[in-house]
């Protein structure tokens, strides 16, 4: 068996001492800067991997994807516990998870959150060893009109997790792509609505989106009313999973793990589409559907096992084609090329010892995670016992110093505050800022595509519907739309939504 | 008649649209070119006419019938301090360095709360300016000026 014998070599690697030591401090930061708003896995690799220089390649890249990993249970603390994602992916946590600790249950919504990113980021790294060839190949045949109908797939899926107004879900959809634009246009290099602003050259910073719709947004709607919300949960009991949890949370687990792991795999943006995708999927098969968006355990078990699934495969365009998922896995090609290896192809059969020692030590790094996670739920619990007038002034300090240190760009800032007033504005008229920032993220490889797409089929626009893969996509993505407009549907989702608030 | 509107569908219906124009307006003067090569103008273009039928349809939306539940006021004092504190850390971050800029936003927004006072908000700004100091700039080691060149330091 060529498996067990490369995971033994894998193995080898990622006991050495000094492989746990720096995997697990990967794992404590990721954690860490995944709990602090404002300041993400990106930031925090960008600015270790200079650190990292004087390490040996495999310790490093242990070390930068524990990070990279790690924020994502992390990032689901801070989602469910105030709100604000750490991470895109875990934007659609924070709608069930925080209900959840609205209600009291945050211990639950925690525990669940970690056990399952635990069972699916295991699952996954195993499907990373078994699957990365084969799995590479498929990917290898996904053109540009596919890439292009998967990301229009994904952008209208996430209208179904919407509140309320499809047309406005979509209004939201396009605005993120629009401000996606910003920036210097990929093909000529010209730059697009940045009113001369160098600064905007390299479009407005996804952080800056992130912490302004979701974070100031919130801050704001949560200072309308001071004196009559109770706004965190100062009691948390009970934080194990009753047997009904349990039993609730298992088969969501599994599905989440297998759509994540599938999703993880795409490049460009797989662990955001996976946990938006399985949150919909969640809520459309659940018998409790009407207890979405108020603090379902599925819609927390589902996204979490999902996008700690997809950051695991999503390693396999990485190791595979050397193309990046992920803002961080971009770094991690900085990282590789720092040590003079080139990835792609070649790094399975140049570098075995690399490749499997890196694969093993995700799996030992997601076990630290869940020994570091479980017994500190009580310590990231204590947050909330921290008043909100005190919490939400640190919430702006972070963010402040967190966005200004990606790229110490002032301007940064500012659009942390302009997108702020917007998303505030626009939350207040009940537009939903989850789709906004998913457009926002999807929106440059959208236009990308497209274009690409258009180049290869000399102008026909029909190559997205003679493709029968693209042309499976795309006609989801109307069945979607179509399914949300229909009356009867569309009287029930405002039967859903209009208990809330 | 007007009364029976949906003001918020309404004011969002406007904002699209003028979001819409702004770019497309913008989007005008790149290059469009063509389907086969598009140029950096095309894509805003689509999207813009986008989102102008968007906003147009959330109009005629807003006559199906008033909200369900009002928009309510605007903490505006909230608002401005904290908006104006994040405007200040951006400002005065590279001049007065991260320590003062941090101190004089982080006191700005801490005052938004109704419920805290002068005395409360100056703790505060100390004490965040102080563990901010500790994570960031001594355990993280981020590359950033504790004062800056503005000061007599």
């Amino acid at each position: 068996m060529d498996l067990i014998a490369n995971l033994g070599v894998g193995f080898e690697i990622a006991l050495t001492p000094v492989n746990i030591l720096y995997c697990f401090v990967g794992v404590l930061l990721g954690t860490l800067v995944g709990v602090l708003p404002g300041i993400g896995p990106t930031g925090t690799v960008a600015i270790l991997l200079p650190i990292t220089f004087t390490f040996e390649p495999v310790t490093a890249l242990i070390m930068l994807a524990g990070i990279y990993y790690g924020a994502q249970y992390g990032g689901s603390t801070s989602a469910i516990l105030i709100n604000l994602p750490g991470e895109s992916s875990s934007a659609i946590t924070a709608i069930d998870g925080h209900q959840m600790a609205r209600q009291g249950r945050a211990g639950p919504a925690l525990a669940t959150a970690a056990l399952g990113s635990f069972f699916a980021g295991s699952v996954a790294t195993l499907l990373l060893a078994i699957a990365a060839p084969p799995l590479a190949r498929v990917a290898l045949k996904f053109g540009s009109a596919e890439y292009f109908s998967l990301i229009v797939l994904g952008l209208i899926a996430s209208v179904a997790l919407a509140h309320g107004s499809i047309i406005k879900a979509l209004g939201m959809i396009v605005l993120g792509l629009l401000l996606g634009t910003v920036g210097q246009d990929l093909y000529s290099g010209q730059p697009r609505f940045t009113f001369g602003f160098f600064e905007l050259y390299s479009g407005i910073n996804f952080v800056s989106v992130a912490v302004g719709v979701f974070g100031v947004a919130e801050i704001l709607r949560n200072l309308e009313d001071e004196k009559t919300r109770t706004l965190l949960v100062k009691k948390v009991e009970n934080l194990w999973l009753t047997k009904d949890d349990f039993r609730r949370s298992v088969n969501p687990v599994l599905r989440g793990t297998a759509l994540g792991s599938l999703l993880g795999v795409l490049p460009g943006g797989g662990h955001v589409l996976a946990a938006f995708a399985s949150y919909s999927l969640e809520k459309k098969i659940s018998r409790n559907e009407a207890e979405f968006g108020r603090g379902a355990i599925e819609g927390v078990a589902a996204p979490e096992s999902a996008n700690n699934a997809a950051a695991q495969t999503s390693f396999i365009p990485l190791l595979t084609l050397g193309i990046p998922a992920h803002p961080v896995m971009a770094l991690m090609i900085g990282a590789f090329i720092i040590h003079g290896i080139t990835p792609g192809p070649n790094v399975m059969t140049d570098e075995p010892a690399l490749f499997w020692g890196l694969i093993v030590s995700m799996w030992i790094g997601n076990l630290l995670l869940v020994l570091l996670n479980l017994p500190l739920i009580g310590l990231w619990v204590k947050l909330l016992t921290i008043p909100y007038r005190v919490l939400f002034p640190a919430i702006i300090a972070f963010a402040c110093i967190g966005t200004y240190s990606i790229g110490l760009n002032a301007f940064d800032i500012y659009a942390i505050a302009v997108l702020g007033l917007i998303g505030y504005v626009l939350v207040k008229l009940d537009c939903e800022p989850a789709p906004l920032l998913l457009g926002f993220v999807l929106g440059p490889l959208l236009e990308e595509h497209l274009r690409r797409a258009m180049i290869i089929s000399r102008g026909d626009p029909m190559t997205f519907l003679e493709r029968p893969i693209s042309a499976g996509l795309l006609a989801f993505a109307a069945l979607a739309i179509v399914l949300s407009l229909l009356p009867a549907i569309r009287k029930r989702r405002e039967e859903v939504f209009s208990e809330e608030d | 008649m007007t009364a029976q509107k949906s003001l918020k569908d309404l004011l969002t219906g406007l904002i699209f649209i003028g979001f819409g124009l702004a770019f497309g307006y913008a989007a005008l003067s790149y290059e469009t070119g063509t389907a086969l090569r598009m140029g950096p103008g095309y894509f805003p273009l689509i999207l813009a006419g986008i989102i102008i039928v968007l906003g147009v349809a959330t109009l005629l939306q807003s006559a199906s019938g008033p909200d369900k539940t009002p928009i309510g006021r605007a903490p505006w004092l909230a608002l401005a301090l904290i908006l104006g504190g994040l405007a200040f850390f951006g400002l005065t971050v590279r001049g007065l360095g991260l320590a003062p800029a941090l101190f004089v936003s982080t006191f700005l927004s801490a005052f938004a709360s109704e419920r805290t006072g002068v005395g409360g908000a100056l703790v505060m700004a100390a004490g965040l300016v102080l563990i901010s100091m500790l994570i960031f700039v001594w355990a993280l080691g981020l590359p950033l000026r504790i004062f800056g060149p503005w000061l007599p330091l």
